[in-house]
């Protein structure tokens, strides 16, 4: 075991620079479990914002608190959830998900669900507001200006999406307790990373570091290039 | 000629319109018939806009009727005081419309074109529309309206922003259109555009039709003293 920091940083550019495949398959799952789960999420999300900001019904004031108000949810509070419900006595035991990446997959849509759909309200209600008359009078009905308005707030969207993105890559509670951390199944960056690094593995936590921050900060950097595209819309399709 | 009965004539019998103790719109009674270039002329605040919207059916009066001869999807359109436009392109901007009126795709854009070439925004069709010139968005939600061929076309000061130029231009469409047979419902709070284009004057005074009657006897020999006092130029508020 190392544990100077200049050594351990040696080996774990080594790790990484020579594609050990035991870190690069913790890599590939993280991301797969992320990606799965912010697809599921965005399905969901986009819709149903539009949907909250357009629509008139008893409980819509409910339903938008609750999401703005899930957008903060702890992550280790939906991996508790998502466990009591996996688990073998929970209601949805019987499908053993307990521990697997699907249970990883479900436990972070949870937790992204509610940024992608909280913020897409937002947008589209602004949006609803300068539209309606005129999207009614070419004889829109709700129903289809919901897409309509998802369309014209895509630039701002693509950053909720991202935002979304962000927070199931960082995120350790909810798939530490859902998933386990077991080894070639359900073992992730953010997992291995607070693992070895309590068990002293310091090379390997570090080069998982290394790989989640050119990650996020790839992902940082598509945020950028979206937010200047917004910019760019202020000058044309604002 | 139409091969279909016509919406008009539109009849308003006591329509009003309240909001918190405020009586926007007071017993309105008129009939815009098929033909005469209506226009709804009044000082700022007196409620032509809200008078539009209830005719085009956007906002319900609080009180008395209001009644086309027949009910006909997209018989009508409208364009607003301020131009509204979808974060696409020019052109995407009228196809959707044409869109939501059932047009197919390849009339969509046949007939798209068609306006944008009459409205001499061809060169502009795969331009953004956010990035248009305030003239030019007028022209383009006028082009958006009559590319779907409406029986009745309400304008709300569909100059109000505009200079001498790009007004005379928007005139000269709206006069175009006209004469193709559409008719014209708009509101104005100038006069001299109101001399120009109006076969008929609803003059509209605090949310009281003072006035509905020809436009030269409107303008020659006006019936009420608050008529008068606009006619004359002074401050009617
Ligand atoms: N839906 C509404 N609810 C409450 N108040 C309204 C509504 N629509 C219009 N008003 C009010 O009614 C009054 C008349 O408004 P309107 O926009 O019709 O005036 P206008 O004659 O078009 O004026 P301008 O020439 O400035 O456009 C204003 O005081 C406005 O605030
Ligand atoms: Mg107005």
């Amino acid at each position: 075991m190392v544990s100077d920091p200049t050594t351990a940083f040696a080996a774990a550019w080594h790790l990484v620079a020579t594609g050990d495949r035991e870190l690069y398959a913790v890599v590939a799952l993280s991301l797969r479990v992320s990606l799965t789960a912010l697809l599921i999420a965005t399905v969901i999300g986009l819709p149903l914002g539009g949907a909250l900001a357009v629509y008139r019904f008893p409980g819509r004031g409910a339903m938008i608190a609750l999401f703005d108000t899930l957008m903060g949810l702890p992550p280790v509070v939906a991996g508790l959830a998502v466990y009591l419900l996996l688990s073998r006595a929970g209601p949805l035991g019987d499908y053993g998900l307990l521990f697997t990446p699907a249970a990883m997959i479900i436990a972070q849509t949870i937790l992204i669900t509610p940024i992608i759909a909280a913020l897409t309200r937002q947008f589209v209600e602004d949006d609803w507001h300068a539209y309606r008359e005129q999207l009614t009078s070419l004889g829109s009905g709700r129903g289809r200006a919901v897409p309509t308005l998802l369309w014209n707030c895509r630039y701002s969207l693509m950053t909720a999406v991202l935002a979304g993105l962000g927070r199931a890559m960082a995120e350790v509670g909810a798939i530490l307790i859902v998933g386990g951390n077991i080894a070639g199944v359900t073992r992730t960056m953010t997992t291995a990373i607070a693992l070895e690094t309590s068990k002293g593995d310091l090379p390997f936590a570090l080069g998982l570091g290394l790989v989640l921050m050119v990650l996020i900060l790839t992902v940082n950097g598509i945020a950028r290039l979206g937010g200047l595209m917004i910019q760019r819309a202020g000058a044309g399709y604002a | 000629m139409r091969d279909y009965a016509s919406i008009l004539p539109l009849q308003l019998e006591a329509v009003s319109y309240r909001a918190d103790d405020c009586l926007l719109l007071d017993r309105i009674d008129a009939r815009f018939r098929a033909g005469p270039r209506s226009l709804i002329l009044g000082p700022n605040g007196a409620g032509k806009s809200l008078l539009l919207r209830i005719c085009h059916g956007l906002v319900k009066p609080t009180g008395g009727t209001l009644c086309w001869a027949v009910a006909r999807p997209h018989a009508q359109a409208m364009v607003f005081q301020n131009p509204v436009l979808l974060r696409r392109s020019v052109r995407a901007n009228i196809t959707y419309a044409l869109a939501l009126a059932g047009y197919s795709r390849r009339d969509r854009r046949r007939r798209a074109e068609q306006v944008l070439e009459e409205a001499g925004l061809a060169p502009r069709a795969r331009h953004p529309a956010a990035v248009l010139s305030a003239g030019e968005k007028q022209k383009l939600v006028l082009a958006r309206a009559w590319a779907l061929r409406p029986e009745v076309l309400f304008l709300d000061e569909p100059t109000a922003n505009l200079d001498p130029g790009a007004t005379k231009v928007i005139e000269q469409t709206i006069t175009a259109m006209h004469a193709a047979g559409v008719k014209i419902i708009m509101t104005t709070h100038d006069l001299g555009q109101a001399r120009r284009l109006a076969d008929e004057i609803f003059f509209l005074h605090r949310g009281k039709l003072r006035e509905a009657g020809a436009a030269e006897t409107f303008f020659t020999q006006p019936g009420t003293a608050e008529a008068a006092a606009f006619l004359r130029g002074e401050l009617v508020i």
